[in-house]
């Protein structure tokens, strides 16, 4: 089973622009489980277009009774969230994918810190209920720009190892202060803006912090962009990658076989030869190295786009 | 005398890339005779790397060149055993962002790194550089009794008796080669013993 159709069971605001959905067996089936991290794929049929995407679980892992997941509104977005906001209700019908995990807690480590920003909480509301659970040592960072638009802020335990950063309040997050008294063996855990995480990894880098004990997730959409043609040398077709679609989606409208599974750009999945390019490949994803990305020989089409004259891929 | 180039091996040998430097974060420093001197060339790269530093040494040669490069703290013991309450305790202390630098022999490298990574110090964290004897810290797979400071092959555990012949299967958890009987088959039948090589 890689995907089921499950019942809208709840829609809930959280906040003015996150609301969380609750999905439910039709037929009061009890649903895989899966572990703190994992997310699923939501499929919206968004007028003729098939939208894909990713949404962490925010339930308890333990919990096969429902999935739950948070959706942040992004007007300026492609149109899943809007979808989502705007045309979802109780009631409905949606085809929900089986649960993957590219953010799971290593449970090696000693001792666990969650950073989250804004809508980033979303992983970690899973990952508190495993630790708690477990028993296992933990600290929750949790920053927002206001308490109104924390909308994590209500499913969180009341916990002393939890701690709120507000900007608005002036007790924003010091990431050096917070990764130097950590003991050995402890793994960080980063999810949110792309600023954020930079901020984090830099500061765990000026601090000594080995790389293989920090995590980040950062919250991938695949960008809008000009549109381009593409040439599939096995599918003998060329496509058009419209402004606001990205070349999975694309390969998928003209049902071409493309494996994927995270749609952004982490899991390395969607990895597609390039047999030529004339022209530059907007590589956005964090997969591929920076030699991979320059010798503009691999393109993940999750997320990454291309200007110039010609694309030819392998597909 | 320079960083040991040991030939290639079986996976499960050991390798020791050499020291690199992180920087004045807090570090922790254990040496045994010659390892002294590849503490002393990497102060020399950079000096900054002792300012947090805790080196614990354990003699072969006149540590005084290594007590004068002036870490922020410096001991001596005369071995491994004697020191290690004191390296437990600055790794039970430690934090995150804290690197291990350990230099000399394979028995005081393997038992240390093994003594770390149970402290919850991550591999990645940690650097290596052979230098000095490239004698053996051995376990019998018989007996399972350690023999120190092994240097031929074969050569006769220490506890059971029996003649082993030295391989280059490594345990992390003992931070000890494993030896092997070598006359089983044909008891008595002993083959020359030879200095073991890098």
């Amino acid at each position: 089973m890689t995907s089921q159709m499950l019942r809208v069971t709840a829609v809930t605001p959280l906040s003015p622009l996150v609301t969380r959905f609750r999905f439910q067996h039709p037929d009061g089936a009890v649903l895989p489980l899966f572990s703190g991290g994992a997310h699923v794929v939501v499929e919206m049929p968004d007028a003729g277009i098939l939208r894909r995407n990713a949404y962490s679980l925010i339930s308890d892992p333990l919990d096969g009774s429902g999935y739950e997941i948070a959706v942040r509104r992004q007007d300026q977005g492609r149109g899943g969230s809007r979808f989502m906001h705007t045309q979802v209700q109780a009631g409905d019908m949606l085809r929900i994918g089986a649960p993957v995990n590219l953010f799971a807690l290593d449970l090696r480590a000693r001792k666990h810190v969650l950073i989250a920003g804004g809508i980033g909480i979303t992983p970690f509301l899973a990952q508190v209920r495993q630790l708690t659970r477990l028993q296992l040592p933990f600290e929750l960072h949790y920053c927002a720009r206001s308490r109104s638009e924390a909308a994590g802020l209500h499913l969180l335990p009341d916990l002393p190892q939890i701690q709120i950063h507000i900007s608005d309040e002036g007790n924003r997050l010091e990431p050096g202060a917070v990764l130097s008294r950590q003991p050995l063996g402890t793994h960080v855990y980063i999810c949110g803006p792309e600023g954020l995480i930079d901020g984090v990894l830099d500061a765990a880098g000026r601090v000594g912090w080995p790389r293989g004990a920090l995590h980040a997730e950062a919250f991938l959409a695949p960008p809008p962009g000009a549109p381009f043609n593409v040439r599939l040398a096995k599918s003998g077709v060329t496509l058009t990658v419209g402004p606001h679609q990205s070349l999975l989606e694309a390969l998928e409208q003209a049902q071409i076989d493309a494996p994927w599974l995270c749609r952004g750009g982490a899991c390395g999945q969607c990895e597609t030869t390039v047999l030529s390019c004339r022209g530059r490949i907007e590589h956005h994803d964090h997969w591929l190295s920076d030699a991979e990305k320059s010798a503009q020989t691999k393109i993940m089409p999750c997320v990454s786009r291309f200007t110039g004259e010609e694309l030819i891929l392998d597909r | 005398m320079p960083r040991t180039e040991f030939s290639p091996s079986i996976r499960s040998r050991p390798v020791y890339p050499g020291l690199e430097s992180q920087g004045a974060t807090p570090a922790l420093m254990l040496a045994d005779a010659e390892g002294a001197e590849a503490l002393i060339d990497l102060a020399a790269r950079d000096a900054s790397v002792l300012d947090q530093a805790h080196v614990i040494y354990i003699p072969g040669v006149d540590g005084a060149r290594l007590r004068a490069l002036g870490a922020r703290m410096y001991h001596e013991a005369p071995s491994y055993a004697a020191c290690l309450e004191r390296y437990r305790k600055a790794l039970a202390d430690a934090h995150m962002g804290t690197q291990l630098y350990l230099a000399g022999t394979e028995g005081l490298i393997g038992q240390a790194l093994a003594e770390a990574l149970a402290a919850g110090l991550p591999a990645d964290a940690i650097q290596t550089e052979h230098r000095g004897s490239v004698a053996r810290r051995m376990q019998c797979v018989h007996c399972k009794g350690i023999t120190e400071n092994v240097t031929t092959d074969p050569f006769v555990c220490t506890h059971c008796g029996l003649n082993l012949f030295v391989r280059d299967h490594y345990s992390r958890r003992l931070g000890a080669f494993q030896g092997v009987c070598v006359d089983a088959e044909t008891p008595g039948q002993i083959p020359p013993a030879q200095e073991i090589t890098p």
